[in-house]
């Protein structure tokens, strides 16, 4: 069970949460403008690592906001949550775990 | 029956306490304080089940968590508890217990013939054979199926109840042992909240009746007055019979507390269990260390036990195992067995070690208490059939690997074994930590802890009394200082005792070839034995995972606690590898199982299973007669049966009267969404396909959402009520779903809008009044609004009051009628509704439920997402292409509709079918193909989504999805169904009524 | 290498079983191969043997990096079945249904497939129509099942709670009789065996580190024992496919969940049959030890720690206790994780990759163990002719650029 530190509300139990996938996949903006193969990146194509992880979630049944968590797919420690506007903290080596 | 060993004093029985309990059908008489097995040994039966697939003979063997043997099937009826270790079951009066995998008696068990075959079933046997003939598996099967399992399952439900509570902690120890008490001791005082859990009924664990002392007074009373103190404490909570069962990231950590198993059928109230689900700042594991049996041949008859579970039946439970005890040791702690069963009155017949030489001080007393050590030995075999009757000694050689010959025999009927000891590392490596092999000690120790957690006690290795006081309590003061607190306990004192060194003694040397002789038992409820450790290395099986899973080895309901650690020492000796090298198995939750009931808990039942969501009018629906479907977490009525008809009869009269006069359906559970801020309309022209922009205020529009994939996620109509202020309709089952979409692309990917989103569901109580006199109940109970068709026009809002309740009345319509949706505040529903039920008695008004709205939704070819939309399909394929802007530079899943598949023209596109009979309906779910008579596999054109017998036209419709139905309007499908009849269909198209569209405009 | 048979069974009982030769060898690794399969679970293995039988390749390896089958393959609830919806899903799992059906006898080793049914329920009424759906395309397609209803069902489980007062009540099912259940470690022991007698090698402890290419063609691996050369190389790695991608260069539309599944203590027999349970998630039968064998759903995060969160336990045997009320005294005895590589549509990825001579078999999320006889059998096929059977090529990895997805779960598709 998840320890997730909510950016705006602190530390709260996995099940206030909803999971919502890999973070920092901007929505392309002119996306007539893309070629197939590009689009397909965009909307299905995952780094899902193994190891360090910048992922989304949502607050579901709390304040209802979505943040940004970096959490170890191996270990499951969140080494960071952030605010969606704030940038993730420094990068790590994708290898660490 | 009289119980006949007892000792004579002692003990932790209240012998003025005696309870009647019954075993096999007989009746025993045992005391209270005692379990069901030392009552039982108490009364001489050691005899108490038979082995999983050999059906041997077998006894008690430990007296903890770790028993494979006395496995019982306690109770009868509803109140039966299958597999219940009787070593931890606490004798209760009237206890009824039976054994398991009998059959027909536990004397006389005529599968025991299976041991008469034991050498055709080897470890694995099964893959080898039974596959011939191909079809005589499943019989088999049948038998190997009816021979497998412990006992039985409850045949009626259970009446009892289970609890849940969730906690936190600063600190959270397991194990009240010493090691355990004094670590909650030393946290306690420093204020600390502090929790406590121990799975037996008493704290103190294996010292508890040991004839120790600490701080210069028994260790008893030491330990009665820790738990005092302990208890007086307002930040601490003491949980006995409370096994912490898992141990989860972030010292989460699940205990079950068993609240009434311990007392009598006839005074069991309240709930029997209770799963305390904890986060704890820091965690102390003090679960002690168990004691491993030694493995030779016929090392499982009746009467063999561990040496410390001797101890513990004789100085916890006044029992004597036995009358003359042989005790075989490799190590020292089992001389304190011989002392304790002296003082049992057992007469010890030898100390069989394996050592050349012990010199403790331990050891010295036992010699000079005249019990005889003989050194340098082992017990290879024993005999008996029922009970151990003898046992053979030989020596061991020099070298420790094999034994000479002249084997001496012992007469007795006790066999006390000790092989060491095993630290109870299951939490510690259930939460992610990796125990290491020390091969001084000759066992796995906690490695490096990964979550804030430490090790102490017997659980860290540490056997001695005097370093479990100081591991506990150095542990319970770190734990309150991580925690913020000042902690500086100091430890009580016990004596030190030095011992010799363990001869870590695995597969006991003896005169038989390695593999041949009597079978040496590793894992005694499965049956596993070394040779089929060795047959599993020798088949290429190396892996100790595939020797467990070759073997067995450990899936019992001890999930091998007692000899995994002998199995795994066992193959790597065979693999000539270090133990170390070969590893452990994993170490999985449940510590000891738990029941079902308890993990359920309350999440259970029409009310708690999940959440039951009702609309502001569902008691009148109830008054009234309505059916309910379930649509999502929602109650939502089906239809309003009258004077017991069936569903198509309520049906029909339902439409009828929706189409010739007024009906009224409860629409409150479609998801409503308030959008405001001045980017809203831009906002919404990127969530649906159409144009928003140029909506003016008060009027409405239906719209499709897509997901990023193009394909139809959500519909529904929403209203402009001003310039930068919406209201969103989505579906019943969406809702959620829609909310936590938009409220994601507003907050991640275009935080520079200026949008708020807020769900309003249940602030509002809706009710479709549809129908060609709806205009005349709405008008005669909704004030201040103009009705007239010009002042009011389809797709408008207004708003207006009912008496004092101000209402909003939007004129939308889901049927093909003149209709109005007519929204009050939630508490107002039911008001509303009876005011529109009186306003429409004139016109007979009609109370619908879900299957009318499908049928006439359906009638107009309207369709419902998640029943005629399945996920993969578009808006063109609904044949609405209309709703997809053609200006938008962009909006949500655009980019999809021009990919390769999405262009495609043989796609499945909704149309309608009128069957060639008028009266027969195609059920839902058919699947549709151009030749009926075409071989299987079949080729298949499309599938029936909706379906129905519109009494309104006077013969069935039907919505299908067909390969390139656009276009083959006029063609003729058939719907082969599975009783073989076949249905013939034409294609046209789906709107089956008022194809004009006048109605609703009148 | 001995024949296993009951005569068999009977001579080595004579030598006190000293006289078995290994199920398979664990040679070392040679410096190249025809072929190598990069995953040593059923599939990979399956992979594997019919490379060897279907297509007469005999110099190639399977690498493992732990010991085979220890992945999903030893972590499933071992549930067979073949009843999907989309024609090009039910033809795949309909021919390892086939394969299934004779598959003890092929491999000489009893994988214990029991064909006692699986029941899918349905708890509303769109549940009903899905159902209603799948089992006309099902029959459409030759395959067996039919609808039941509750009462039907009852008939058949007898212990099952089908009171229509309860939150989400049956009120109705497929069953396919075909369906049913195998002992999962002996499908891989029984395919590393039947591989190994073909000559393939079967070697453990070897991971891959790195895999080698030369203008865009497959060249070889790096592994923890040495490189080794190859030009056609098959993955087949569930839970680590996104991994072995990124080593080989290219993404996939994958992510990888954790998968929790738990089993009772043994019992006497009391379930039959196989229950399955999208709507409340919970899905269960008996093994032949007489455990009750329970799935849960999926973990909603990503995760490669082969455990999942307490809660996902918590829910799944409410669920269970809502549809067996009398098995709320039966209790627990162990819990474990998987982790399954979901794709968008639910169905899984076989066939090429950008890369020249590399294959992905991968994306079955919960539902591969059934498939492993016939995902074996296609994607052997796969690599020995370069290109998909008729039968995988509608799963191929490019599906997700042009749009051409086969959505399972949007269509009534059921896990497991």
């Amino acid at each position: 069970m998840l320890l997730i530190k909510c950016p705006w509300c602190g530390e709260r139990d996995e099940s206030e949460f909803s999971y919502a996938g890999e973070a920092h996949i901007a929505r392309p903006l002119e996306t007539e403008k893309l070629s197939d193969e590009a689009w397909a990146d965009y909307l299905f194509m995952r780094k899902n690592p193994k190891g360090a992880h910048r992922e989304q979630w949502l607050h579901a049944a709390g304040c209802r906001r979505y943040f940004n968590a970096e959490r170890d797919t191996v270990s499951y420690r969140i080494s960071a949550t952030y605010k969606i506007d704030e940038k993730p903290p420094r990068d790590q080596s994708r290898n660490q775990s | 029956m009289t119980q006949r060993l007892r000792t004579e004093a002692g003990g932790r029985v209240d012998r003025e306490c005696e309870i009647q309990f019954s075993f096999n059908g007989k009746n025993y008489t045992g005391l209270k304080g005692d379990t069901l097995c030392s009552a039982l040994l108490a009364n001489g039966v050691h005899l108490i089940g038979r082995s999983w697939k050999y059906h041997r003979p077998r006894g008690v063997i430990t007296a903890g968590a770790e028993e494979p043997n006395a496995i019982f099937q306690m109770e009868k009826g509803n109140r039966t508890i299958p597999n219940a270790r009787g070593t931890q079951v606490e004798l209760y009066d009237s206890l009824e217990a039976h054994p398991v995998n009998a059959w027909p008696s536990l004397d006389f068990d005529l599968m025991s013939i299976n041991s008469w075959f034991a050498r055709m079933m080897p470890a694995g046997f099964y893959y080898k054979t039974f596959m011939w003939p191909k079809a005589m598996w499943m019989k088999y099967e049948h038998f190997i199926r009816k021979a497998s399992g412990l006992g039985v399952a409850p045949r009626e439900n259970d009446p009892d109840r289970y609890e849940h509570t969730h906690q936190h902690c600063d600190v959270l120890i397991v194990g009240g042992g010493v090691a355990g008490l004094s670590a909650a001791l030393a946290a306690a005082r420093s204020g600390a909240r502090v929790i406590l859990a121990d799975e037996q009924s008493e704290f103190g664990g294996l010292t508890l009746a040991s004839p120790t002392r600490i701080d210069d007074i028994d260790a008893s009373q030491w330990i009665e007055q820790a738990v005092a103190q302990l208890a007086a404490m307002d930040e601490v909570t003491l949980l006995p019979r409370s096994t912490v069962f898992g141990y989860h990231d972030y010292n989460f950590l699940t205990i079950n507390q068993r609240l009434t198993d311990h007392l009598p059928l006839s005074e069991r109230n309240g709930g029997r269990e209770k799963v305390w689900q904890v986060r704890a700042h820091q965690v102390v594991l003090a679960t002690g260390a168990a004691e491993r049996p030694l493995v030779f041949a016929n090392n499982d008859r009746p009467g063999t036990l561990l040496a410390s579970a001797v101890s513990t039946y004789a100085n916890r439970y006044a029992v004597k195992p036995g009358k003359r005890a042989v005790i075989f040791t490799n190590n020292d702690s089992a001389y304190q067995t011989a002392l304790d069963l002296k003082a049992a009155q057992v007469e010890v017949v030898a100390v069989v070690d394996a050592r050349s030489d012990s010199s403790s001080e331990l050891a010295n007393t036992v010699r000079s208490a005249g019990i005889q050590v003989i050194n340098g030995s082992v017990v290879v075999d024993t005999s008996g059939g029922k009970h151990l009757r003898s046992v053979q000694v030989m020596r061991l050689s020099a070298d420790g690997k094999s034994v000479s010959s002249n084997p001496k025999s012992f007469n007795c009927d006790l066999l006390a074994l000790s092989g060491g000891w095993s630290p109870v590392v299951h939490l510690h490596a259930q939460s992610g930590g990796r125990p290491v092999w020390d091969d001084e000690t000759a066992m796995f120790c906690p490695g490096s802890p990964t979550q804030a957690q430490i090790s102490v006690g017997g659980a860290n290795g540490e056997l001695g009394l005097a370093g479990c006081l100081v591991e506990g309590t150095t542990a319970g003061n770190d734990a309150a200082r991580a925690c913020g607190f000042d902690a500086d306990s100091k430890p009580a004192s016990a004596d030190a005792v030095t011992s010799d060194a363990i001869l870590p003694l695995w597969n006991v040397p003896s005169p038989y070839t390695r593999g041949r002789g009597p079978k040496a038992f590793i894992d005694l409820q499965n049956d596993v034995s070394v040779a089929d450790i060795l047959l599993a290395v020798r088949e290429g099986y190396q892996s100790v995972e595939h020797v467990k899973r070759y073997t067995a080895m450990g899936f019992g309901t001890d999930q091998g606690k007692l000899g995994n650690i002998n199995g795994m020492a066992i193959l790597a000796e065979a693999q000539g590898q270090t133990i170390a090298e070969t590893g452990t198995t994993t170490y999985r939750p449940n510590y000891t199982p738990i029941s079902f009931g308890a993990i359920a808990g309350q999440h259970l039942g029409d009310q708690l299973f999940d959440p039951v969501r009702k609309t502001a009018m569902h008691v009148w629906h109830q008054e009234n007669g309505a059916e309910f479907e379930n649509v999502g977490q929602w109650k939502r009525p089906w239809y309003y049966p009258k004077n017991g008809e069936s569903l198509d009869d309520a049906v029909n009269r339902e439409c009828l009267a929706v189409r010739d006069s007024v009906g009224i359906l409860d629409a409150s559970t479609l998801g409503k969404i308030e959008i405001k801020g001045a980017d809203s309309a831009r906002f919404l022209e990127m969530i649906y396909t159409n144009n928003w922009m140029k909506l003016e205020p008060g009027k409405g529009r239906y719209g499709f959402m897509l997901g990023e994939d193009g394909m139809v996620m959500d519909d529904g109509v929403t209203i402009r009520l001003g310039e930068h202020h919406f209201f969103m309709h989505t579906t019943t089952g969406g809702a959620a779903g829609v909310l936590s979409w938009m409220d994601r692309w507003l907050q991640t990917e275009w935080p520079e809008m200026e949008v708020y989103l807020t769900s309003v569901t249940d602030h509002w109580a809706t009710a479709a009044v549809v129908g060609p006199k709806s205009r005349d109940v709405v008008s005669a109970v909704c004030e201040g609004i103009d009705f007239s068709a010009a002042g009011f026009p389809f797709m408008a809002s207004r708003n207006g009051t009912i008496g004092d309740i101000e209402c909003r009345v939007n004129r939308i319509s889901f049927s093909g009628e003149l209709a109005y949706e007519v929204n009050v505040p939630a508490n107002h529903g039911r008001y509303m509704w009876e005011k529109l039920m009186q306003a429409g008695k004139p016109f007979n008004i009609t109370p619908y439920g879900t299957e009318t709205m499908h049928v006439l939704r359906a009638e107009k070819g309207y369709v419902i997402v998640g029943q005629d939309t399945d996920g993969s399909v578009t808006v063109e394929d609904l044949g609405l292409g209309w709703a997809i802007s053609k200006t938008k530079a962009d909006f949500l899943g655009k980019r999809s509709l021009r990919r390769l598949d999405t262009v495609r023209k043989d796609r499945k596109q909704l149309v309608g079918l009128l069957t060639e009979d008028p009266h027969s309906v195609i059920p839902e779910g058919a699947q549709l193909v151009n030749d009926p008579r075409a071989p299987v596999p079949m080729p298949m054109q499309g599938h029936v989504s909706s379906s129905y017998f519109s009494a309104c036209c006077g013969h069935s419709i039907a919505l299908a999805l067909v390969k390139g139905g656009h276009h083959r309007m006029g063609e003729t499908v058939y719907a082969p169904l599975a009783n073989g009849r076949v249905i013939k269909a034409t294609i046209t198209e789906p709107v089956f009524y008022d194809k004009e569209g006048s109605k609703p405009d009148v | 290498m001995s024949r296993y048979s009951i005569f068999s069974l009977v001579r080595n009982a004579l030598s006190y079983h000293e006289n078995w030769s290994a199920a398979w060898r664990s040679p070392e690794p040679k410096a190249q191969y025809d072929a190598l399969i990069i995953g040593g679970g059923g599939h990979g293995l399956a992979t594997a043997y019919y490379l060897a039988k279907e297509h007469g390749m005999k110099n190639i390896a399977v690498l493992e990096k732990g010991w085979i089958g220890g992945g999903n393959t030893g972590r499933n609830t071992t549930i067979v079945r073949s009843n999907y919806l989309w024609d090009e899903s039910a033809h795949l799992y309909e021919k390892s249904m086939k394969l299934w059906e004779g598959l003890s006898q092929d491999l000489n080793y009893n994988v214990m497939f029991s064909q006692r049914g699986v029941y899918n329920l349905g708890h509303n009424l769109q549940d009903m129509r899905d159902i209603q759906r799948r089992v006309n395309a099902n029959r459409l397609n030759g395959i067996d099942g039919h609808v039941v209803s509750a009462q039907e069902i009852k008939q058949a489980i007898p212990e099952i709670n089908i009171d229509q007062g309860c939150r989400y009540p049956i009120i109705g099912a497929s069953f396919q009789p075909r369906g049913g259940v195998a002992r999962h470690d002996a499908v891989a022991w029984g395919f590393a065996r039947g591989a190994d007698r073909a000559g393939v090698d079967i070697i453990q402890n070897c991971e891959v580190t790195a895999i080698r290419q030369e203008n865009g063609v497959v060249t070889g691996v790096e592994t923890t024992r040495g490189a080794i050369k190859a030009n056609k190389i098959g993955v087949v790695v569930a839970g680590h496919c996104s991994v072995l991608a990124e080593m080989a260069g290219f993404r996939m539309p994958i992510e990888s969940h954790p998968l929790q599944a738990l089993v009772s203590e043994p019992i006497k027999p009391v379930i039959n049959t196989v229950i399955m349970s999208n709507a409340v998630h919970g899905y269960i039968s008996q093994s032949d030890k007489g455990d009750l064998v329970i799935g849960a759903g999926i973990d909603s995060y990503t995760g490669y720690g082969q455990r999942g969160s307490y809660s996902g336990i918590e829910h799944t045997v409410a669920a269970i206790c809502e549809m067996f009320p009398m098995f709320k005294r039966v209790r627990m005895n162990r819990q474990w994780g998987g982790i399954v590589d979901t794709t968008p549509d639910a169905c899984p990825i076989i066939g090429n990759t950008p890369v020249k001579g590399l294959y992905f078999n991968c994306g079955w999320g919960t539902g591969g163990f059934k498939a492993t006889p016939g995902s074996g059998w296609v994607f052997a096929h796969n690599v020995a002719n370069g290109e998909p059977h008729e039968l995988n090529r509608a799963f191929a990895l490019d599906r997700f650029v042009t749009g051409f997805l086969i959505d399972e779960h949007g269509a009534a598709g059921v896990a497991h």
